[in-house]
């Protein structure tokens, strides 16, 4: 075979065409790395860091919450919460119905949820389930490679007292809202982040809330954990003292069984509230991992109202509980003194109208002692009359009606002290001078709440001094680092008299065969006043009439002791009560177990009855006595 | 003849410079695998490439003009190799490209590459006039079309692509006019569509993908996405051996074969990128330099061929590495991972080595 040699000018050429294409190709190919590596290095290093590293956030446990000897009352028990990775969009709304399928959703519900979440806090992670169980756990960790986005985060969930234990001022905690964010403490607060949604929760929220860590990783692209970049950890919220009484509020708990109702008990000389029940209550374990639709609807459709805490929100006609207030306000301005009285018949005529005693009999002639021992209606009509609206209005607002209170727990009502300026402005309608009788007593537009109702007796006890009611005292607000909000306290000076006539008068309806005569308690000096009440309020009886709900009578009881200077002052509310009789027992049991406690007896009432630590799911124990 | 031979008029720039590249092949081998299921086929890369030492000095003594002769015959064989692995090849993946020979497992596609070169080196060898006439041209299409056919249907669409650089080089060498190339490109985009036709579902979708990336993201898409944030987050100087996040961490997609460019370039930065492509362009340029002192115009098209299988290679590799062309799966010259590629890369250079030390004998 022949392999001639055959060159020419014309390969020659073609060969240096072919060198130069050679170097074109070079350069085309360096071209593509100078992009990449030198134009927009730090684009691409960014995505490489946003490949392998994760941040997983490591939420703050909440402060504990302790009643004022230590006792345990609310806690924090882990779990898990299963989390999305933003990262890319795309690829995350491509998983959907995989991942709604492995966690038992709806791709629409999961899809819903995942929008709100990225609306409000863009590019962080995304709560997918709150509280997830031991298969989602399992699905989480055996979809790794498949699902990279989806993650585990570790939660410390609050664990409250069964039975709805203290319920309204302990509060609950609830995922950030969209209107939280709008405050600048919570502005900034990692998705799904637990706040304080009410009672003391909300309250001390900033001394609980602690702040949250955080965990970088390296993980590799099957979402695999490697190792650990940095952390810094989370600072826990600090625990809390309440002035709470556990075993007070056991017990006053306990007293309420089935019924509505309410209960305050303050220590006047400080202001501390000792016991403070609603009844009925709430299960604040419901809310601790995103409360379900179901619960939410039935809570709020209850007719028995459960998420009303009637202590600082009940706003009712305090009625023959307000005499003593009468009383207080007519021997300050001296119309009526120790030996003032006036004859009952059973009514009287008042402004061309009869007004009943609710002893029909009457109660012949009495002086004021007699008069609130027995709770006569005439008598305090009479000094109603006498002291005239104005004076009645404003001496009642001295007392503690018709303003805050001032306690530490959020949306407490103010109830109303009518007054002819209120009512002009309010239904502009001119003052009935028989509306004044009606108000000596305690009814027609008057309301009230159980917490004034204590306040006030404590403040006319302690002869004008009163203590501003709260749940954290001023020491514990001192080492938290916050100030007692002022003012503390009001001083009114009360004549010495007064304090001695209105007090033996409250020691006389329990012990000297008054109507309060089941406040009694052998050895201790316990004073009180018990009151019956037929409507709530003026507006609360026209919405009754036109739902055309049956108006019930509340019964009131609000005990002391010791009669002067009283340490506790326990303020009860049977509502729409066949059972007011109960109330002053109940007053009773608080008081004797103040005083046993005190002597070092421990209440057998409440003995063990603490708060079960449940470690995964946390369930009403059977109750709460042992 | 042969007494006039010399091992020492080998291109010795040429050689040290393919060892280079291998080793940096291996180096890279190591990091993407270490701690993998494939961890330790850098060893079995040093070994191909020692094989492919071998064989490359057993040719450089072989008269390339013996083996020029036997063409027509190793052609047969490797259409035979050809029909023999779509027949009894084993299936990965759903496509067929291995054939399993006394414990053996290799790429015929490789050997019907290399006999494609001897082919028409020999056909335009043995050519005394100017220019490509009709039936040349049909011929060379023929030739080249049956192998490219039946390396199309395995499916390997990327190899059968490397034929075209073959054929274009030596119908360019050999005279065809440049008009009849402008004629090929409007054939070649004419078929097109057919082409399109009989492509396979992920084959459009790498198509596809490459026009726009964003729209697949965890696929082809994904994985040149991914080439590129290796790539650019490599920034100046590299992440250092073993130390690229992309590579270690599994992001980037089989870092020690298609895209380990840019696993290299993610540990070893733009300037390791410069000197690697600074070797290749070294070794192009010999080749050229190689084709230009051919003792006879078989050796020069032998030579050019063997050139156009390189440089395509590296084109249409890097190319897909840094964004620019689609994923194909051709290996990269000496540094991917992968026995046939390494053996046939080093036979190639010895049939080079062989047709240059002969440069004198004339």
């Amino acid at each position: 075979m022949d392999f001639a040699e055959k060159e020419t000018r014309f390969t020659a050429n073609r060969l240096v065409f072919l060198q130069w294409a050679v170097v074109a190709v070079f350069v085309f190919l360096i071209s593509g790395f100078w992009r990449l590596q030198i134009l927009d290095p730090d684009y691409y290093t960014r995505l490489a860091e946003r490949n392998h590293i994760k941040e997983l956030p490591t939420p703050a446990p909440r402060g504990r919450i302790l009643d004022r000897s230590g006792h345990l009352l609310v806690d924090n028990y882990p779990s898990f919460s299963i989390i999305a990775q933003w990262g890319d969009g795309k690829k995350l709304q491509e998983h959907f119905p995989g991942i709604a399928e492995g966690l038992g959703m709806e791709t629409a519900e999961l899809a819903q949820r995942v929008e709100t979440a990225r609306r409000r806090t863009p590019y962080r992670p995304i709560v997918l389930r709150e509280k997830a169980s031991w298969q989602d756990v399992a699905f989480i960790e055996s979809h790794r490679s498949e699902f990279p986005e989806l993650d585990l985060m570790t939660v410390q969930r609050r664990l409250y007292p069964p039975e709805g234990f203290a319920a309204h001022l302990l509060g609950y905690v609830g995922e950030v809202s969209e209107n939280d964010l709008d405050l600048p403490e919570l502005a900034l607060l990692p998705p799904g982040d637990q706040v304080g949604k009410a009672g003391i929760e909300r309250q001390y929220n900033d001394v609980l809330q602690g702040t949250d860590g955080a965990r970088r990783v390296v993980v590799n692209s099957y979402g695999t954990e490697l190792a650990v970049l940095d952390e810094r950890p989370p600072k826990p919220g600090k625990d809390l003292r309440l002035t709470l009484d556990y075993d007070l509020q056991a017990i006053a708990e306990q007293g309420f069984q089935a019924e509505i109702g309410a209960l305050v008990a303050l220590d006047p000389r400080t202001g501390e509230v000792l016991a403070l029940v609603s009844r009925p209550a709430f299960d604040p374990n419901l809310f601790t991992a995103g409360i379900s639709n179901e619960d939410w609807s039935r809570l709020i459709h209850d007719s028995g109202i459960p998420l009303l805490d009637r202590a600082i929100q009940a706003q009712l006609a305090p009625g023959s509980i307000f005499k003593v207030l009468s009383a207080t306000a007519s021997l300050e301005t001296g119309i009526a003194d120790e030996n003032t009285t006036f004859y009952c018949p059973g009514g009287s005529v008042f402004y061309g109208r009869y007004f009943k005693c609710w002893e029909k009999r009457g109660h012949g002639r009495v002086n004021l002692h007699q008069a609130i021992v027995h709770s006569c209606d005439v008598f305090f009509y009479n000094l109603g009359k006498n002291l005239g609206v104005e004076r009645l209005a404003d001496y009642s607002v001295q007392y503690g009606l018709g303003r805050k209170t001032g306690i530490d727990l959020p949306n407490e009502e103010s109830g109303t002290v009518p007054s002819p300026e209120w009512k002009e402005r309010l239904f502009r309608e001119k003052w009935y001078a028989g509306e004044t009788i009606s108000l000596a007593i305690g009814q027609g537009a008057l309301t009230v709440t159980p917490l004034q109702l204590a306040y006030s007796y404590g403040g006319i006890a302690s002869g004008g001094y009163f203590a501003r009611p709260h749940l954290v005292s001023k020491q514990n607000l001192e080492t938290l680092g916050r100030k007692l909000p002022q003012p503390a306290e009001v001083r009114l000076a009360l004549q010495e008299e007064t304090v001695a006539a209105i007090t033996d008068a409250l020691y006389g309806v329990v012990n000297e065969g008054g109507t309060g005569g089941r406040a009694r308690i052998p050895g201790l000096d316990v004073g009180g006043k018990t009151g019956t009440a037929q409507i709530a309020s003026v507006e609360a009886a026209r919405s009754a009439k036109q739902s055309g709900e049956a108006l019930e009578d509340n019964a009131w009881f609000v005990g002391l002791a010791p009669r002067r200077n009283p340490e506790i002052v326990v303020a009860v509310l049977y509502q729409a009560g066949q059972h007011g009789s109960l109330a002053a027992p109940l007053a009773r049991d608080v008081i004797k177990a103040y005083f046993d406690k005190k002597k070092g007896i421990q209440p057998q009432f409440a003995q063990g009855a603490k708060p079960q630590k449940q470690v995964v799911e946390p369930r009403p124990a059977a109750g709460l006595g042992g | 003849m042969t007494r006039l031979l010399s091992w020492r008029d080998s291109d010795w720039i040429l050689l040290s410079v393919l060892v280079l590249i291998a080793t940096l092949g291996v180096v890279q081998i190591y990091s993407a695998t270490a701690g993998t299921r494939f961890a330790g086929a850098h060893l079995r890369q040093i070994s191909w490439v020692l094989l492919g030492l071998g064989l490359m000095i057993a040719f450089c003594f072989y008269d390339y003009h013996n083996v020029l002769n036997h063409a027509p015959w190793l052609y047969l064989l490797a259409l035979a190799l050809l029909i023999a692995t779509l027949v009894v090849g084993s299936e990965v993946g759903g496509a067929r490209r291995w054939l399993r020979l006394g414990g053996f497992s290799f790429q015929a596609s490789e050997v019907a590459k290399l006999v494609i070169i001897l082919l028409l080196a020999r056909f335009f060898g043995e050519s005394q006039i100017e220019g490509v006439s009709l039936s040349d041209f049909s011929k060379v299409v023929a030739a080249v079309g049956i192998p490219t056919a039946l390396i199309i249907v395995q499916p390997d669409l990327g190899t059968a692509l490397t034929f075209f650089p073959i054929a274009g080089i030596a119908l360019f060498l050999g005279g065809l006019k440049l008009r009849y190339f402008g004629l090929l490109f409007l054939a070649g985009l004419l078929a097109l569509p057919v082409a399109l036709h009989f492509m396979k579902p992920y084959q459009k979708a790498r198509i596809a993908t490459f026009r726009n990336p964003e729209q697949d993201p965890k696929k082809s898409g994904y994985q040149i996405l991914q080439s590129k944030i290796a790539v650019g987050s490599g920034q100046l100087w590299g992440k250092g051996t073993a130390q690229g996040t992309q590579t270690q961490l599994r992001f980037l997609p089989v870092p020690h074969t298609d895209f380990i460019f840019a696993a290299y370039a993610e540990e070893h930065g733009f300037f390791g990128v410069l000197f690697a492509l600074l070797l290749y362009l070294i070794a192009m340029l010999r080749l050229v330099q190689n084709a230009q002192v051919a003792p006879d115009s078989a050796g020069m098209f032998l030579i050019a061929g063997v050139l156009g299988v390189f440089a395509f290679q590296i084109l249409v590799n890097v190319g897909m590495v840094v964004g620019y062309l689609p994923v194909t799966g051709i290996p990269l010259p000496l540094m991917s991972y992968g026995g046939s590629s390494v053996v046939f890369t080093f036979v190639a250079i010895g049939l080079v080595n062989s047709v240059r030390i002969r440069r004198f004998v004339n």
